[in-house]
């Protein structure tokens, strides 16, 4: 029974998208302001997600189950992490050990849920967005498991985020040591590039390949994805907070600290154009995987 | 009226469709996302793929060649969808009429829901007439 509500209602499904719809807001309106323009209402991305789900699915010719099942393979694997992540922001004692590894694997899994969904649905834009998001992982992950590492190797060796959180209680942020700052500013990169927003809004891209991965998504499935970005942006910065700016996990700082990363963020997004795939493929392996390298030699000797 | 058709109304994503039009009625309707007259402040969008549409602003002369491209195109939006047809072209081909390259008008091949006149239509004409479709689609269904 309080699984169900853990993963269903709070630090779940519903909390976890209610926030990362507002989030959603909060970037387009912000967009629109540094931009000059007014832009939308508060309620406007739960009217997205609301109208998606009155419109007609259309299945094309291709593998119709695969077709249709892989956006809840990523929205699914999402939710359990806002789930358990949440928990162990409020009780630190509750997680399992290695339960940073379960993480990691699970954060990759929307990615991949992408991929199958446009190669399924046999549309060349589509296998054009499937490839470059391909691309895209296998750039932005190395980067990011050696800022994991860094942060491991700083904490003794734990692998559950309970300790991590502990570890930083004690001794104080990991981002103000030095392997951790590095390791932080190499992980905001990273998560700009698993969002897909900005800079590296490269397998999507709109103007290019017309809405690319998920061109020929319409109606529920389409909604669903959106629901997964919408609650991707709300986890993975409360997942770099509890990393590396874990010493005051009171509700008011969370706040506090997810509102400033993602302003970080939007400003990012708003003052870069967009990376072409082998761009951000140099720059992801020559500065990010380079800083986040010395990160872990730092970290190993215990700065 | 059901949530659903609000939330329609609320939140309209268009996909644009060049039948032939001389360009100047696709810039217009660049202008309306322009930080001047903001049309994303209704909540209205251009997307890239016409799955995702629930509007298809259609301009130009109903080309004879185009003209089979664009019924494929509304066969492949996901309904409901509405048509607009955007410029004089679009809505009565204007001088074109008589030309040997275009086809029939618009409303006898689709259903049109909305005709903004203009050679090209004003921002400010566009943004009305979507609003008064808006308006029509509440009181309506
Ligand atoms: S209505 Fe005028 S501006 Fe628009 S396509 Fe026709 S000729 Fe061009």
């Amino acid at each position: 029974m309080k699984t169900i509500f853990y993963l269903l209602i709070f630090p779940g499904f519903l909390f976890s998208l209610t926030v990362g719809l507002l989030a959603g807001w909060l970037d387009r309106k912000l967009t629109a302001r540094l931009q000059w323009r007014v832009g939308p209402p508060w309620y406007q991305n739960f009217m997205d997600i609301l109208k998606l789900l009155g419109k007609e699915t259309i299945v094309p010719e291709g593998s119709k189950l695969v077709f249709l099942l892989s956006p809840y393979l990523g929205l699914a694997s999402v939710v359990l992490v806002t789930a358990s992540l949440g928990r162990s922001i409020i009780s630190p004692l509750d997680s399992f050990s290695g339960d940073l590894i379960v993480f990691l694997y699970l954060l990759i899994i929307p990615a991949i849920a992408v991929i199958i969904g446009a190669s399924s649905s046999r549309n060349p834009l589509a296998s054009v967005g499937a490839s470059r998001e391909m691309k895209l992982i296998l750039a932005y992950e190395l980067p990011l498991i050696l800022c994991v590492i860094a942060v491991v190797l700083k904490c003794k060796g734990a692998l559950q985020i309970g300790q991590v959180i502990q570890y930083q209680l004690l001794y104080g942020s990991i981002a103000f040591s030095l392997s951790g700052a590095l390791a932080f500013i190499v992980a905001i990169f990273c998560i700009q590039a698993k969002l897909g927003i900005g800079l590296f809004d490269i397998a999507e891209a709109d103007q290019e390949i017309m809405g690319g991965t998920l061109i020929e998504y319409s109606g529920l499935p389409l909604a669903i994805f959106k629901l997964t970005k919408a609650v991707m942006l709300y986890v993975l910065p409360v997942f770099i907070i509890v990393l590396f700016l874990g010493r005051d996990l009171t509700p008011i700082f969370i706040i506090a600290k997810y509102l400033m990363l993602l302003l970080i963020i939007i400003l990012i997004k708003n003052t870069n154009p967009r990376l072409r795939i082998d761009q951000a493929l140099k720059f992801f392996w020559r500065i990010p995987t380079v800083l986040a390298g010395i990160a872990v030699i730092l970290a190993s000797f215990g700065l | 009226m059901d949530i659903r058709s609000k939330a329609l109304t609320k939140s309209i994503w268009v996909f644009h469709m060049s039948v032939g039009s001389c360009n100047n009625c696709d810039i217009e309707i660049l202008d309306c996302f322009t930080p001047r007259h903001d049309i994303e402040r209704f909540g209205i969008q251009l997307i890239g793929s016409v799955r995702h549409a629930d509007a298809l602003l259609i301009t130009g002369a109903m080309n004879k060649k185009a003209i089979v491209r664009m019924k494929k195109v509304y066969e492949q939006t996901a309904k409901p969808c509405v048509v607009v047809a955007c410029g004089i072209c679009a809505c009565s081909q204007h001088m074109f009429r008589d030309s040997y390259n275009v086809g029939e008008p618009l409303d006898k091949i689709l259903p049109v829901d909305l005709y903004i006149p203009g050679c090209p239509p004003k921002p400010e004409a566009i943004i009305s007439g979507i609003l008064q479709l808006v308006n029509k689609m509440k009181k309506g269904k």
